[in-house]
């Protein structure tokens, strides 16, 4: 039950070969006996999950089942679920029940899905490791010794280690593709505006969107079909027709153009990466894709404009961690706003705090214009790059990050070195382009790699598509690490 | 781009954070490193392109002037570190 499919999974619930309770407590066990040296997950409450399994049985016995009925899904915990501790990786939360449900977390309890637990990340999705939680550092399920990316990385190592057959969690800046790669699975981050934030902790509101982790990429299609879709509490939320994110699985991928910015293989990219990469476009090639040489030339400002957008977006939507309606307060103050810069100054972690400040500089007077505003018109140039370029091709695809999962601690205190990890990933989210990552080989340790998909706006059935055949005629995201197959 | 300790202490007052003077120079030190990064930016001219705030072309969103929402008051407030009679409570800042 472990390496099945979420449609295997699906049949097996529904010729009743196993019920939801029993895969539910099957992966409870699993976390129980594993996350110790994972610490993948913050919080597990096995009474709130078995109680959803039991009704989830029920649907299945009345024949109301639908795809992920019965199924245990990992929430990060940057998803506010009713009744459920919802810390953001922060001590600023780390007392905050949350009294209502993200959109997302809605449909999923609507689509009858169980949530095994909230998953461990960096604090308020600030980082590329998930080494700033105030839960301490996740680990990577291929060495425990390596970060598995972040900041969705509990997500990634819960589905990596099987101790979660999917997961959901945010991506900023590359929050979900990049831990996907980091732990050899599957992640998708959609158009922005195709998942609902309501309910989804706010980082930076621009650029965040919501997405499916799993093991391959017909679940992301399942998953993805049950979070999409308009909400009218988002006010970003895009009204489009409902679309089904499997219609379009099985096409053959003869004629599809496959754009390779040549700006991704410059100095940076590990060479094991660049290897592995390479063998995954040359297999695209054999099934029967075009691969053209294109170029995104304001690449590189990928990092200064997010490193300034994301920051100042930040600073605005953090400003709401007071102390005063919930959340960490100070033990000891003296007026107002020394209970606002106690409860802030101890709530928040050191990553959060540069970020808030780097923020609030760029969005200062005198300096707007010289940082936000010429960022704002980087991202533009970024954004036209695209346009430009899916001209000539339908996806552009490069690796996720340009090595494999480092050591923890190895990059924690040099903020900028931790940043270059988003090189690859941050222009979709600037763009708001949907861009995904699936496994495609192993480099240096044995640890994976990650291709990365950038699609046009809208394309995530065409991106899934490639993906799906590229895992019918490979297995790289069968493989599982060793510890926990 | 580069911060002076002073600066630095703005900054943070700015946010309403408290910062001790050596919790100021540590983080001058980080945030002078990112601002090296983000200098990056002034090397492409960007005259006369249109500021990006958003992927897609939209605007707000309006809708009827009815009440939607319930009264949640006292599950919202149940959450709260000090409440009294429906209000928050913060130190006095009015004499």
């Amino acid at each position: 039950m472990l390496n099945v499919t979420l449609k295997q999974l699906a049949l097996a619930l529904a010729q009743k070969r196993i019920s939801s309770v029993e895969l539910t407590q099957l992966h409870l066990e699993r976390v129980a006996r594993i996350d110790p040296v994972l610490n993948a997950f913050i919080t597990i409450d096995r009474e709130r999950s078995l109680a959803q399994a039991q009704a989830a049985d029920a649907l299945i016995a009345a024949g109301k089942a639908q795809p992920l009925t019965g199924v245990p899904v990992a929430v990060k915990d940057i998803f506010c679920a009713q009744g459920w501790l919802t810390t953001c990786g922060s001590k600023m939360l780390a007392n905050f029940v949350s009294p209502y449900d993200a959109h997302v977390v809605g449909r999923l309890n609507a689509a009858g899905a169980v949530i095994l637990g909230k998953t461990n990340m960096d604090e308020f999705a600030m980082g590329s490791s998930s080494e700033t939680s105030f839960r301490g550092p996740v680990k990577n399920p291929w060495d425990p010794a390596r970060v598995p990316g972040g900041s969705s990385g509990g997500s990634a190592a819960a589905v990596a280690a099987r101790m979660a057959p999917a997961a959901i969690g945010t991506d900023t800046g590359g929050s979900i593709r990049q831990p996907a790669a980091l732990c050899g699975i599957c992640g998708i981050k959609p158009t922005y505006g195709v998942v609902s934030r309501y309910g989804m902790i706010a980082f930076a509101s621009s650029l965040d969107q919501g997405g499916p982790i799993a093991k391959c990429a017909e679940d992301l299609a399942l998953l993805l079909n049950a979070m999409a879709g308009f909400d009218a509490r988002d006010s970003t939320s895009l009204d489009r027709p409902g679309e089904d994110y499997t219609r379009a699985l099985e096409q053959p991928l003869a004629g599809l153009r496959i754009g390779v910015p040549k700006e991704y293989f410059g100095a940076g990219l590990g060479a094991d990466v660049a290897a592995a990469i390479e063998t995954a476009l040359a297999q695209y090639e054999k099934l029967g894709a075009k691969r053209i040489a294109i170029s995104l030339p304001n690449s590189g400002l990928s990092v200064p404009a997010y490193y300034v957008i994301a920051p100042a977006e930040a600073s605005s939507n953090l400003s709401r961690y007071d102390g005063v309606r919930y959340g960490y307060r100070a033990p000891q103050y003296t007026d107002l706003v020394d209970l606002y810069c106690k409860s802030r100054a101890q709530g928040f972690g050191a990553e959060v705090k540069r970020r808030i400040l780097i923020g609030t500089y760029v969005l200062s007077h005198g300096y707007y214009d010289a940082y936000y505003l010429k960022a704002q018109k980087i991202r533009r140039l970024i954004a036209q790059d695209f346009v430009k370029a899916y001209e000539q091709c339908d996806l552009i695809m490069g690796p996720t990050a340009p090595s494999v999962a480092f050591a923890v601690g190895e990059k924690a205190f040099d903020p900028v070195q931790m940043y270059l990890n988003d090189i690859y990933t941050v222009a979709a989210n600037l763009a708001g382009l949907p861009a995904m990552s699936i496994p495609c080989g192993f480099g240096e340790g044995g640890m994976p790699v990650g291709l990365h998909v950038i699609g046009n706006y809208f394309s995530e059935a065409k991106m899934l598509n490639a993906a799906h055949q590229y895992q019918r005629a490979t297995d790289w995201h069968t493989r599982a690490p060793r510890e926990f197959a | 781009m580069s911060l002076s300790l002073q600066e630095v202490k703005r900054v943070a007052w700015l946010a309403r954070i408290e910062i001790t003077d050596a919790e100021a120079e540590a983080a001058q030190g980080h945030l002078n490193g990112i601002f090296k990064l983000i200098e990056q930016m002034q090397s492409v001219d960007t005259e006369g392109v249109a500021p990006m705030a958003h992927a897609q072309d939209v605007v707000q969103r309006l809708r009827e002037d009815v009440v939607t929402e319930s009264d949640q008051r006292a599950a919202f407030q149940a959450i709260a570190p000090q409440v009294e009679g429906g209000l928050y409570l913060v130190p006095q800042v009015i004499e």
